[in-house]
């Protein structure tokens, strides 16, 4: 608004013009929602409805059943493997996919090909992924990790190039100057800039990682997922709590140890 | 010299020295060219000899084409025309493995150090060897134990022992210049180029920093070409003063005779030579 003293004739500011495409995209946003709404059968009355079914769920959840805690440790287990052998090697292969999708160090024809690979990585969920997988090579943990392997790619790579592209060229002209080839270039003054941000994304991938292991088992390609989907059928709910908290134990200590391995590559 | 206000037909101070190592250690620029754009060059024309030994300095107003100059003798900027003639080959021409060859014998000090910051400063000083080792010998840190001897000499020399394992981001300006200077001076090169060493730097800073590169240029006789905006620096180290004003050479001569006037026709204005 104008500032004070204004007198008849003073020219009033104003903040913001009115926009009629922004408030008519604001109404049908609002529209769309209350056509969803109406469309999808939300009502009060289910909501109500399903206070009851869940608490009386949770009470069949309680106490958790640890009785076959050997099948618990097996699944859990073979989750982690998934997790680590798939960040391992979604690290390893992200680590040039990265560096190729660097448009401040690529030519264009390279950046292109790497980054439409990265794209179509992240573009589906894992569990479709893992859907696809277990199709190609059947049942089992190794279709889980060809999926979070995927899923790493699509994840990281995209992030490691991005790290990349924000490292300060002027440390790279002065490697490059001394008439370093291009491995020592990128060995002495790339790395070293983007080093310590690339473990602190791999521990990140990690923690994904962990968490999608324990689901692709679900769709059958391996880890806990598919003992905790048969417990679910089979209402065992116990079991299912017993389940969910190891996964809870899992994924708290795998935060705790990435916690400490960024601290250690700071 | 076609430097259209050139004063000097022959480099000055040094012609002896200039004569007698002329054709292996010299430097020659012959019609070189730089438009980034194409129809608005940066560098018309240029014609320069540099001997092979000394300093020499190329003054003039920001954004004339020094330091487009100085990048275009390492190719760190592609010229448009024109001919490097240096050690026997053609500098302009050269590509791939025989650039780098020829970068590794030329080596480079910038203005704001350009150090691999998250590198410790003796692993900055080997990086000046990385033309000669092998990236996953490099990687491993093997290089061989001459290199990281006179690594460690170097820093002896340049006063910065103590730091060698410290990592460069906990330098201060002067001593990263030092660094900068060091890592240099590890390519044993035959020609040392400096953009701006000084100007990111204090002023008493800026002394000690060209008293070390002409000690340590001086002590392997190696000639220096530097960029640098303080004529006074200039006039103190240089025994040749290059001036230059909208992309062409406008003087060329020893230091004594640069005169009030060649300085307007370099920087333009007189009203900052007063007082």
């Amino acid at each position: 608004m104008a500032p004070g003293m204004s007198a008849a004739g003073t020219i009033r500011h104003t903040l913001a013009t009115p926009s009629w495409p922004k408030r008519i995209a604001w109404v049908a946003t609002f529209a769309y929602i209350a056509y969803a709404v109406s469309l999808l059968d939300i009502t009060w009355a289910r909501f109500v409805d399903g206070i009851g079914h869940g608490a009386e769920f949770i009470g069949r959840m309680v106490p958790p059943d640890f009785k076959r805690w050997q099948l618990l440790v097996n699944d859990l287990g073979e989750s982690l493997q998934i997790a680590v052998i798939a960040s391992a090697a979604g690290i390893l292969l992200s680590l040039p996919i990265g560096l190729l999708a660097a448009r401040n160090l690529m030519p264009g024809w390279v950046t292109w090909p790497a980054r439409a690979l990265i794209a179509v990585c992240r573009s589906f969920h894992p569990v479709i992924v893992a859907i696809l997988f277990v199709k190609a090579v059947g049942f089992g943990a190794f279709a889980g990790i060809l999926a979070l392997v995927v899923a790493s790619i699509g994840f990281i790579g995209k992030l490691f190039a991005e790290a990349i592209e924000e490292i300060s060229l002027k440390q790279v002209e002065a490697v490059r100057a001394t008439g370093a080839g291009f491995s020592n270039v990128i060995l002495f003054s790339v790395l070293p800039q983007v080093f310590a941000r690339f473990i602190g994304f791999s521990t990140y991938q990690l923690d994904s990682n962990l968490r999608n292991s324990t689901m692709v088992g679900i769709v059958g390609a391996g880890g806990i997922g598919g003992t905790l989907f048969a417990a679910f059928q089979r209402f065992d709910y116990d079991f299912v709590c017993a389940i969910l908290l190891s996964i809870i134990g899992l994924i708290m200590i795998s935060e705790v140890i990435s916690a400490r391995l960024r601290a250690t590559f700071q | 010299m076609s430097g259209t206000g050139s004063l000097n037909q022959k480099s000055p101070a040094n012609a002896t020295a200039s004569e007698r190592a002329d054709d292996a250690r010299s430097l020659r620029i012959r019609g070189l060219s730089k438009e980034y754009v194409r129809g608005k060059p940066v560098l018309t024309d240029i014609d320069l000899d540099i001997a092979g030994s000394g300093m020499t300095a190329i003054i003039g107003p920001s954004g004339t084409g020094k330091s487009t100059l100085i990048r275009c003798i390492n190719r760190l900027v592609e010229p448009t025309h024109g001919e490097i003639l240096f050690m026997g080959q053609d500098l302009a021409k050269l590509h791939g493995k025989a650039l780098r060859m020829a970068r590794r014998r030329i080596g480079m000090v910038f203005q704001e150090y350009n150090l691999v910051e998250r590198l410790s400063v003796v692993e900055n000083l080997l990086c000046g060897r990385l033309g000669y080792v092998h990236p996953f010998l490099a990687w491993m840190r093997k290089f061989p134990q001459d290199d990281i001897d006179r690594a460690f000499q170097l820093l002896e020399t340049v006063g910065l022992a103590d730091f060698a394992r410290q990592r460069a981001d906990a330098l201060s300006g002067g001593q990263r210049q030092r660094v900068g200077i060091a890592r240099a001076v590890m390519q044993q090169p035959r020609l040392l180029l400096a953009d701006e060493p000084t100007s990111s730097l204090d002023p008493k800073t800026s002394v000690e920093i060209m008293e070390l590169m002409v000690a340590l240029a001086g002590r392997d006789d190696i000639p220096v070409i530097v960029n640098i905006h303080d004529v006074e620096l200039a006039r103190r180290f240089a025994k040749r003063v290059v001036g230059m004003s909208g992309g062409r050479i406008v003087f060329d001569g020893p230091p004594g005779e640069l005169t009030d006037d060649h300085l307007k026709a370099i920087y333009g204005g007189e009203k900052w030579l007063q007082g």
